[in-house]
């Protein structure tokens, strides 16, 4: 069973469908889970390739792109919570300046 | 038996990934993001991946998703209250870019992955061989091969906490 390419192409659909969702939805907790669509369509190709791999490389890049997802999300959050503050909105297309 | 459970997953995170793009409600889209979050798990456990599976459903489901349903609630202006629903709903702008351009993007991927002959490139690199846990593997190679990057993903993480915490004080 050439198994890859099903995970390649699901990994293509997953990745096209969270890049719909970053251009198209408009709230800013909607773009985050749109980027970790992204994030896990990548791991999903990572962790693929690294079938009977003794040594696991795939496997382990996925860890710290889980890593790097997991701070981003959070500081992202941090930010999005500080903009909704200021702004009273989580609406990207009203929050279109730096300063007030 | 493995194609049916393979195509039941992929089947599950697809599909509930379409639900996240086509549905407005921001609640309704993190639960299926969820599903979506186990779907993919279970692909990770098929492939040989176990440990990445567990980390994937304690890292993606137990702490971002909770963040992110979190960052729902306390983000909530305007809900439909006044209409006796509380539905929190996300507006939708460049409809037909977004088609367009996630349309592109699944048509470049599958073109180079059509063209690329992956399989076969994976399959002359590594010969087949009986699955079995990985932990310990990864646990080795943590401390070996990638211990730089284990280090660098600690201070990144420490990072990350601090910024987020000082983001988040009230300061006037």
């Amino acid at each position: 069973m050439a198994y890859i390419s099903y995970y390649l192409l699901t990994s293509a659909l997953l990745f096209s469908i969270g890049l719909g969702i970053v251009v198209t939805k408009r709230n800013i907790i909607m773009v985050l889970m749109g980027i970790e669509l992204m994030l896990n369509a990548v791991n999903l190709n990572l962790v693929a390739f690294s079938k009977n791999d003794p040594s696991l490389q795939g496997q382990l890049f996925a860890i710290f792109v889980i890593v790097v997802a997991a701070s981003e999300v959070v500081v992202g959050l941090s930010i999005v919570l500080k903009a909704y503050e200021h702004f009273k909105t989580v609406n990207l297309d009203e929050i279109s300046e730096l300063k007030k | 038996m493995i194609q049916l459970v393979f195509i039941a997953f992929a089947l599950l995170s697809v599909v509930s990934a379409l639900v996240v793009l086509l549905t407005n409600n921001v609640l309704y889209a993190a639960f299926s993001l969820l599903v979506t979050f186990l779907g993919m798990a279970g692909l990770y456990v098929i492939v040989g991946a176990d440990f990445l599976g567990v980390a994937q459903i304690l890292v993606y489901i137990g702490g971002i998703l909770v963040l992110l349903i979190f960052g729902v609630m306390l983000t909530n202006q305007k809900g439909t209250k006044s209409q006796g629903r509380n539905d929190i709903l996300t507006e939708n702008t460049n409809r037909v870019i977004g088609l367009v351009v996630a349309a592109g993007m699944f048509g470049l991927l599958y073109f180079v992955f059509s063209k690329g002959h992956f399989a076969e490139v994976q399959a002359s690199l590594f010969t087949d061989t009986p699955l079995k846990a990985t932990t310990q593997t990864i646990g080795l190679q943590l401390m070996t091969d990638f211990v730089l990057p284990f280090e660098v993903s600690g201070v990144l993480l420490m990072a990350a906490l601090l910024g987020a915490a000082y983001l988040s004080t009230k300061q006037k």
